[in-house]
């Protein structure tokens, strides 16, 4: 039997379970002996002249080596231009007049921007010095929310004349509503949440013979290295990039961070190597924050309830610099229609810079935004032809005989079984139980009322699969193996997947295979991990590097053996090789390791054959409302989330639960605020509220495999579609719980002071 | 999230704490679990010089009964008070609500003493004090005193207690048969009372509707006068300060303050 689809505990487990991992901060690694700490000094407002910079009380301060700012960068090049392709849909920043600086030099834009960097002999030492660095700020109005950045009358970057970056998207056209008996419009808000990695930001780097050694926190080792090497101008062969143990980064450490930058430049700088682990204070400001869309959504279509038309209109904050361009309202744009069939869209986005902390990637990336509007836009007509939810979605998904299916934004769905996927939701909730109870509920007039809520979705992952993974795959002449990925795990259970897959195609038991990732100097070339591309394409990878070894082995198995190859087996069961017919006379992969060349049994791959795919599935959210107070209760959440060939169930469904339980958060809980001078209100977790296991139930996932064709494995990405399709579910049974009492909308986080308000109809309350 | 210097002493006795900190002057803290102090001086919203720790004086953890009393030593911790048998038994008020307390960590760390000397108004325990008519134990360099709890909280953050002054133990009295109940509506398990509301016999407090924890009278008063519960409840606003805060407007918190006296009186006549 394969190993493939069975439920096999992670390798990683024992090891982080009981000697812990090691992070960037942990390292007692000899080449970061007498390493000097870095502490930043960040603006506390959000929008300000510099008028002068007085380091020389700090300069003074115990354990103080250096403090340093804009004015000592004079050892760096302009930045360099941003990649090619950059400037619109490539998650690269904007860069030319919209540059962001690496410390704040004239200008600073928003509240927690580095504007300085101590240096000391102990951590502490930094934080009293940090306080002593005296910045004069001419303060400047700040503009806080896309109204305000639309409105323009402050420029953060009064040299472009706008606060507008990017407008992309055709002219709207009433037109394509024609024809509709019914048309409804909206506008919602995809609100601002913080990505809140259990491990913020860190990083630490040594200069030794002219070649740089980071340690990141990082998603995306060689990435890190090619920035790392643009910005300090060097060769990459002079960098090299390692990430040791990473705790989490859902998206907001793809990059490198221009802290990191920082600690990079000031090692070269000192002479010295440096070390920087942020609070989570600094986390909360710094790291970048994720969604931050005001939407527009107009649906209309027939009142037998076929969706004829649907518009989407997204004003995307990109907070005080576009680090990813339009890259995530483009991604929105593309998945507007979602999974259904609607005969006109139209999409069409804006850009905008406001002074608070840049957007960026998180969890989802653009595509758990494109749900939540198309999803809130489904309801909002099926509330108002007074038809059932799941019925409209019924009606419009598009049927199993269209794929691949190519929609008006562009994405060639790849396959799918859309309303099977609804169905089974359906019938594992006992949907029309659910009704029932509803109906008796609202017939009661009972205080808690109850809700139902749908969320058909298919996103994209994998968006750029022809950027390729590589994997290199070495059997030892001991029968063990080495898969070294350019893939980056980072909790995701990458070493426990990459051994099922060698052990799957090999016959070489997953304990005798060892992971590497995340060395730049072992794994020159890679592309990392993020847009739920790892398994696909770097799994992918791994696939054709051990098939590639199969064949090097029969070579040499058929010439040890004295058989011809045609007639050599592998029993994949045993990891034994033996001449069709005769299992007796087997050779071991050791026998055969160590009769391999000189070479030994090896192969690299760049795996670029793999295309985009896109998962699917329903989530159905039961919630009940208490009407007196507001306060939601989440009872249940059921979904399926077909990611065609699931190689690891057990690590699958982590995915899915992680993700929910973000999804559920954001619905619910979560949302970054900042007041009207642009001072963030949830600058800690006491006010910004994570989710815990104690508001969640056990979810009820259901199993569903439609193989994709786009790659080898079969197999689509699973790591974003718990915030894809949670949000959208939980936020329209919340609406649902409430639409007897003629509330059609409320936007998230749907907190029990918002319900309530929406309850008495007396508007948002904060 | 890293504090300014201080300097750091440990008494192992309470007239050690109460020395040491007379010694050290004004700005002088006691440390206890920790829990609300080291946030702030994490944060440097506090930056005291020098700190007092009192966790390790044995003589101030007991839960023990005299004469129709019970007696809390300050340094009981909230599971420990959640976990008392004794206090399940006379005073299911104060057991229940220390165990609505934060999260574990927060329960195993944190201490009465220190959730009432800290006089936060989203507190708890305040409330509770005030409901079942506590008495406040203190000793500080001029001897010791004996504080109602309805005088001891005087603002936000504030007491009664002198600079140096420590609170060594806390006196409730046996609540007899009298309905209970505690209400306290959060967003998360682990939150802070967006409102909380604590109800012994016909006192009635509120968490987190003004500066301090507060008595609701206008509900006591219409209880007293032979008001149906639900008549009194919606009276639960008068006389509050609300703040207003990401959690909620005045408005909001008035209206919980209602809904939840109200469901707090009728749990607490189902108790009778
Ligand atoms: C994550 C988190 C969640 C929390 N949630 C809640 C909650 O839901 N409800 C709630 O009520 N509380 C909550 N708390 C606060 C918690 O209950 C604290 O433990 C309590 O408020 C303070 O007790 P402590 O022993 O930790 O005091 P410390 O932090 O040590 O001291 C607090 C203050 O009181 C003074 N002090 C302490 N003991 C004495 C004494 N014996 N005499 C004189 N002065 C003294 C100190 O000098 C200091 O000024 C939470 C705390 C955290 C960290």
């Amino acid at each position: 039997m394969s190993i493939v689809g069975t439920r096999v505990v992670r390798t990683e487990d024992p090891r982080l379970l009981t000697a812990g991992g090691s992070y960037v901060e942990d390292l007692r690694v000899p080449e970061l002996a007498g390493a000097a700490w870095a502490t930043f000094v960040r603006s506390p407002i959000a929008h300000a002249r510099i008028t002068g910079v007085d380091a020389s009380a700090a300069a003074r301060a115990p354990g103080v080596i250096a403090v340093l700012t804009a004015a000592d960068m004079d050892d760096l090049g302009p930045p360099p231009p941003p990649p090619p392709g950059g400037g619109g849909e490539a998650p690269v920043p904007l860069g030319g007049p919209w540059a962001e600086p690496l410390l704040a030099a004239d200008r600073v834009r928003f509240v927690g921007e580095p504007v300085a960097v101590v240096l000391t002999e102990g951590r502490y030492q930094g934080e009293d010095a940090a306080e002593l660095v005296s910045v004069d700020y001419e303060p400047l109005p700040a503009v806080v929310g896309v109204e305000a950045a639309l409105a323009g009358q402050t420029l953060l970057f009064p040299g472009t004349g706008s606060n507008v970056p990017i407008t992309a998207g055709g002219q709207a056209d009433d037109a394509i509503f024609d024809g509709c008996d019914v048309v409804v419009e909206r506008t919602i808000v995809n609100q601002r949440v913080a990505p809140v990695p259990m491990e913020a930001r860190a990083a630490a780097a040594r200069w030794a013979d002219g070649r740089l050694t980071a340690w990141l926190s990082t998603q995306a080792a060689q990435l890190g290295r090619f920035v790392m090497a643009g910005v300090l101008g060097l060769d990459p062969a002079a960098v090299r990039v390692i990430t040791p143990d990473v705790g989490g980064g859902f998206g907001a450490k793809v990059g490198v961070d221009r802290d990191a930058l920082v600690i990079a430049w000031a090692a070269r700088r000192l002479g010295r190597p440096v070390r920087w682990a942020e609070t989570r204070s600094e986390n909360l400001v710094a790291m970048t924050h994720g969604r931050g869309q005001r939407q527009v959504i107009k649906i209309g279509g027939r009142k037998d309830g076929r969706i004829l038309a649907y518009r989407l209109h997204v004003v995307q904050d990109a907070g005080a610099y576009p680090r990813m361009s339009g890259f995530l309202p483009f991604l929105t744009c593309m998945m507007a229609s979602g999974p259904y069939d609607i005969a006109h869209v139209q999409t069409a986005y804006q850009v905008v810079v406001t002074n608070t902390t840049p957007t960026g990637a998180y969890r989802g990336a653009g595509r758990p935004e494109a749900t939540a509007a198309i999803e809130r836009a489904v309801d909002l007509f099926a509330a108002e032809i007074g038809l059932d939810p799941a019925e409209v979605r019924r009606t419009n998904l598009v049927p199993p005989d269209r794929f691949p299916y190519q929609t008006a934004g562009g994405a060639r769905y790849d396959t799918g079984d859309y309303a099977a996927a609804l169905d089974q939701v359906l019938s594992a909730a006992g949907y029309a139980d659910l009704r029932a109870e509803q109906a008796r509920r609202r017939e009661r007039g009972d205080v808690v009322q109850l809700g139902i809520g749908l969320s058909s979705y298919v996103e994209i992952t994998a968006a750029d699969a022809a950027g390729g993974e590589t994997a290199r795959l070495v059997v030892h002449p001991d029968g063990t193996a080495t898969v070294y990925t350019g893939s980056s795990a980072h909790g995701q259970g990458h070493h426990t997947a990459w051994a099922m897959l060698v052990q799957d195609e090999l016959g070489i038991e997953m304990a005798k295979v060892t992971v590497v990732h995340g060395d730049t100097d072992l794994i020159p070339r890679g592309t990392g991990t993020y847009a739920s591309r790892s398994l696909q394409i770097g799994g992918a990878a791994v696939h054709v590097a051990a098939a590639d070894v199969r064949e090097q082995a029969r070579r040499v198995a058929a010439d040890l053996l004295e058989a011809s190859e045609a007639d050599l087996e592998l029993d994949a069961e045993r990891g034994l090789w033996h001449v069709r017919g005769d299992p007796e006379a087997a050779m071991t992969w050791a026998q055969v390791a160590s009769h391999a060349s000189a070479e030994g049994l090896a192969a690299s791959v760049n795996y670029t054959g793999g295309q985009p795919t896109f998962p699917f599935g329903t989530h159905l959210s039961v919630v009940e409302v208490d009407t007196q107070t507001g306060k939601v209760r989440v009872l249940r959440h059921v979904t399926v989330d077909d990611a065609g060939t699931i190689i690891s169930p057990v690590l699958a469904e982590g995915q899915r639960h992680g993700g929910i339980a973000q999804g559920i958060a954001q619905a619910l809980l979560e949302e970054v605020v900042y007041d009207g001078q642009g001072n963030p209100v949830t600058g800690t977790l006491a006010d910004y509220a994570v989710i815990t296991s104690a508001e969640l139930p056990s979810f009820e996932l259901l199993a569903k495999q439609t193989p994709t064709t786009a790659n080898p494995l079969g197999a689509k990405g699973i790591g974003e579609a718990g915030t894809i399709g949670a949000v959208p579910a939980v936020q329209n049974a919340v609406i649902d719980a409430l639409s007897h009492r003629g509330v059609r909308h409320i936007d998230m986080p749907l907190t029990p002071a918002r319900v309530w308000a929406a309850i008495n109809g007396t508007g948002v309350i904060l | 999230m890293i504090p300014a210097p201080f300097t750091y002493r440990r008494a192992a006795t309470v007239d050690e704490a109460v020395t040491l900190a007379a010694r050290g002057g004004e700005d002088v803290k006691f440390l206890a679990g920790g829990h609300s102090l080291l946030p702030l001086m994490k944060l440097r919203l506090v930056v005291p010089p020098e700190l007092v720790d009192i966790g390790g004086i044995g003589e101030l953890s007991h839960i023990s009964e005299a004469d129709g009393h019970v007696r809390v030593g300050a340094l009981a911790t909230h599971d420990q008070v959640a976990g008392s048998a004794l206090l399940r038994r006379e005073l299911p008020l104060l057991a229940h609500a220390a165990g609505r307390v934060g999260d574990p960590q927060v329960r195993h760390r944190g201490t009465i003493g220190g959730s009432l000397a800290h006089a936060d108004p989203a507190a708890d325990l305040p409330a509770v004090a005030l409901a079942l008519g506590a008495t406040l134990v203190t000793r500080g360099p001029s001897g010791t005193r004996e504080i109602a709890a309805g005088d001891f909280f005087t603002g936000l953050f504030e007491t009664v207690l002198e600079p140096g002054e420590l609170l060594a133990e806390i006196r409730f009295p046996k609540a007899g048969p009298s309905g209970w109940s505690f209400q306290k509506f959060t967003k998360r398990g682990i939150d802070w009372a967006i409102v909380g509301v604590a109800v012994a016999g016909d006192r009635v407090a509120l968490v987190n509707m003004g500066p301090t924890p507060l008595r609701a009278r206008a509900v006591e008063d219409a209880l007293a006068s032979g008001a149906a519960p639900d008549e009194a409840a919606a009276r639960a606003a008068e006389g509050t300060s609300a703040p207003e805060d990401l959690n909620g407007s005045r408005a909001y918190r008035e209206h919980l303050a209602r809904v939840l006296v109200g469901r707090a009186l009728g749990e607490a006549r189902s108790r009778r």
